[in-house]
């Protein structure tokens, strides 16, 4: 493992000829495939096409992060949800204060460059609020999808808008709507949309990053004549969800680009979509010049608790019973997580790693056994109505070869199956789960006692199938993970901190309070030779870094 | 809700401009807001921070057209969005706001004026219950946030849901201090109480040799204490409080 930026390996004079090189050169898809070799930069939602939300800066190590200091704060003007992960570039910071306003700060004192502010329709119909989740970047262009359904190209250096593109079909007062980071794959950026608690029709698009212009979809739900369109009864597909809000990942040996996809519609009552219901809940691997599906694989056929499976896909190289596996590491909503071949979609395991009883377990090729389905009156399952995790972002180190997975435990709902009509425009859900958290959803006050749910980091092991460890908290977590080659993880949660544990043994290192909860994930970045941690909370962007 | 108490909830908001509403009304707008209302706002009406939607007042809304306006036009600036409904469906929702998350009638008919008179005498509810008390809930509003079936149950089965602002710790400290209070607030480093001597404290949980949060409620029941009319009137005069809002 290179190291860099200090520890046991210092290279720092080949980083600075590494800065030297890419100070003015534009983010080519050629370096966003190799971004190991510039962990200065954190150039993806997820730090590289794999996803694994893994930095190779190792300055601050379990031995001396405790002496990590605030640097800076940069405030929104905003008081929605920022959930946005920054893109790092030669020292500038690229993030999304809520709704759609993109800012490009200083990352050495979170002075901003410029901001380009976007007012979304008013008519737009998010479920859950107006959030974005960040930015692409290919040459020196920004690209982000908007909470109304626009794709838009922002020049990096001036925030000038290069284009603005409405997308076919997607219309904002019929519940679509963009909330996800895109991905970049040579010259196509490929977004997903959301709404699927709004009885759309999911779907996945790639288009032209010099125009705008769109060059393939795939309907996350198979038309009529289509292969899968079978696992819905009568036109239930027309409106039956299968969302994307959460980025894909991304394989060049395979060219394959990897999405999840959320739950079917209507969420609490499947009783008018009969059948397994694909593609939804389902992670769906694309070739990403033209959209065609190479494989798929489905967690949770016909999903009636709401488990999407729009989670993060990481893609990791791993032994597996003796040899060497191109997998995907899955931490399921539906309280399991699971690792696949990546090459053909082939179930290696998948086990619990929650509370789980709206199944008895998977089978050998890990389709649930025995589902159960809500009553009139009211059935109490495991695990929680928002999962055992969610879209929050996990990380895989290659260092430990661990999986880190932010999850809820305990958590229950009791979800009651009502009446459903369609209405364009109108949540498409059934009864709303009552659950054990929500009371105090989106709040730093907890009066949880036990067995009412909390939130806990499992490093989990996906040569073996076992957890390494936990770490628990009081409160539950909406907060990503970052780890870095010198063994250090960051994370947060509802309780209002910043935190780093050791990877090997999930200890508690360091701790800083921050103004709000934590519902965003870390990522890292480097400038002039420091390394800066970054985190949103609240309604701000912090940034820490080691004491000089 | 039998006809002549939904009368008489309604009878005076008819009177100042307000909707009256049927039974089928509120029975489709319990439908209209578990499907869409209750994605942000929880079964419950509380579940963002500030709001509370079965409250019977709202922050920027008095009538019942007003409250209509902003499910159908939301609220500008806010995640609050706004609504494909028609003027008659948000109708249906004002109806389940302004009244089945109060509705439900108790077993029993009860009288007002009895009813006052057992909280303040025989029942020592007023020990506890006072518009300033901190231990427990005052109860000046409570015919607005709680519905019939949910004051008689806490009558006699107070354990059987416990109010989540009063739940109750003890604490044993490694210095051998017993501590007791109400829980505001915990994490997994802390816990914030209004201890038994009605003093704020946060207590550092390393510094705990035990920590517990009871399961008990500090109510105690009136089953076998009230008679069951007694019970009716409390209930009774208790949906009378509708606080100062």
């Amino acid at each position: 493992m290179k190291r860099w930026l200090g520890g046991p390996e210092r290279t720092a004079p080949l980083l600075v000829v590494l800065l030297t090189v890419t100070a003015t050169a534009q983010v080519t898809f050629d370096r966003l495939l190799h971004t190991s070799a510039e962990p200065g930069n954190w150039l993806t939602y997820s730090g590289n096409l794999q996803s694994q939300r893994h930095s190779l800066l190792t300055q601050v190590t379990p031995a001396n992060v405790k002496s990590l200091e605030l640097q800076w704060a940069f405030q929104s003007l905003s008081l929605e949800k920022f959930e946005a992960t920054p893109i790092a570039l030669d020292g500038v910071l690229y993030t999304v204060q809520p709704p759609n306003d993109v800012v490009a700060l200083d990352g050495a004192t979170g002075r901003t460059y410029w901001t380009y502010s976007y007012k979304p329709s008013p008519l737009t119909r998010p479920c859950c609020g107006r959030v974005n989740r960040g930015l692409a970047i290919l040459g020196d262009t920004l690209f982000m999808g908007t909470i109304d359904g626009r794709i838009i190209a922002l020049d990096a250096k001036s925030g000038r808008e290069i284009w603005n593109v409405a997308v076919e079909g997607v219309r904002a007062e019929a519940g679509y709507n963009f909330t996800v980071a895109p991905l970049v794959v040579r010259n196509t950026i490929i977004v997903g949309t959301a709404g699927g608690e709004f009885g759309i029709r999911g779907f996945i698009a790639g288009f032209d990053s010099a125009t705008g212009k769109e060059k393939w979809r795939f309907y996350t739900i198979p038309a009529k004549g289509e292969p899968g369109n079978e696992t819905w009864a009568k036109d239930s597909w027309m409106r039956g969800g299968a969302a994307v809000w959460v980025t894909g990942s991304y394989d060049p040996e395979l060219n394959l680009t990897y999405w999840g996809t959320g739950n079917p519609g209507p969420d609490w009552n499947g009783d008018d979509r009969a059948g397994d219901n694909l593609y939804s809940d389902s992670v769906v691997a694309l070739d990403p010049d033209t959209g065609k599906i190479k494989w798929h694989f489905q967690f949770t056929p016909h999903d009636e608790f709401d488990y999407d499976s729009t989670q993060v896909p990481v893609l990791a190289d791993i032994q597996w019973q003796g040899r060497a596996r191109k997998v995907i590491v899955w931490g399921n909503r539906n309280g399991f997580w699971y690792v696949l071949d990546r090459a053909t979609g082939e179930f290696l395991f998948g086990k619990p790693y929650t509370k789980v009883t709206w199944t008895t377990g998977l089978d050998a090729k890990g389709r649930p056994q025995n589902q159960v389905t809500p009553s009139a009156e009211g059935l109490v399952v495991y695990p929680h109505l928002a999962g055992g995790t969610n879209w929050y972002s996990p990380s895989y180190s290659p260092h430990t070869g661990l999986f880190y997975l932010s999850t809820w435990q305990d958590g229950h709902a009791t979800f009651a199956k009502g009446p459903v009509e369609f209405v364009e425009g109108r949540p498409f859900i059934g009864t709303f789960p009552i659950g054990t958290t929500l009371s105090i959803n989106g709040t730093q006050v907890n009066r949880r006692m036990p067995g009412e749910g909390h939130g806990a980091i499992l490093a989990l092991d996906p040569s073996t199938g076992t957890k390494r460890w936990e770490f628990t908290m009081s409160d539950i977590t909406d907060a990503g993970v970052l780890t870095t080659a010198s063994d250090v993880l960051f994370s947060g949660g509802r309780e209002g901190f910043f935190f780093a544990l050791d990877a090997k043994t999930g200890a508690l290192l360091w701790k800083a309070p921050v103004a709000g909860i934590v519902q965003a994930a870390p990522m890292s970045y480097a400038i002039r030779g420091r390394q800066y941690v970054a985190i949103a909370a609240g309604n701000s962007l912090y940034s820490y870094a080691l004491r000089p | 809700m039998s006809a002549a108490l939904w009368a008489l909830l309604f009878a005076a908001a008819a009177a100042v401009g307000q909707h009256v509403y049927t039974n089928a009304d509120v029975e489709n707008g319990a439908r209209l807001y578990s499907a869409s209302c209750a994605t942000c706002h929880g079964p419950r009406g509380d579940a963002v921070r500030g709001v509370t939607l079965f409250g019977g007042s709202f922050r920027r809304a008095t009538t019942d057209d007003e409250v209509a306006r902003i499910i159908l036009g939301g609220i500008p600036g806010t995640s609050m969005p706004p609504n494909k409904y028609s003027e008659v469906e948000a109708g249906m929702i004002v109806a389940y706001l302004r009244g089945a998350a109060r509705g439900g009638v108790t077993t029993t008919a009860g009288d007002a004026t009895r009813g006052r008179a057992v909280f303040t005498g025989k029942g020592k509810c007023t020990t506890c219950h006072s518009e300033t008390s901190r231990m427990a809930p005052s109860l000046d509003d409570v015919g607005v946030v709680r519905r019939p079936l949910e004051i008689e149950q806490a009558l006699v089965d107070p354990n059987a849901d416990i109010n989540i602002d009063y739940r109750f710790v003890r604490a044993v400290t490694k210095s051998g201090e017993t501590i007791t209070g109400r829980l505001l607030n915990q994490n997994s480093f802390s816990v914030q109480i209004l201890d038994s001597k009605e003093q704020l404290r946060s207590l550092d949980k390393t510094e705990l040799k035990t920590f517990a949060i009871k399961t008990t409620s500090e109510m105690p029941s009136y089953r076998g204490v009230l008679d069951s009319q007694e019970i009716a009137d409390v209930v009774t005069y208790l949906i009378t409080l509708r606080g100062r809002r």
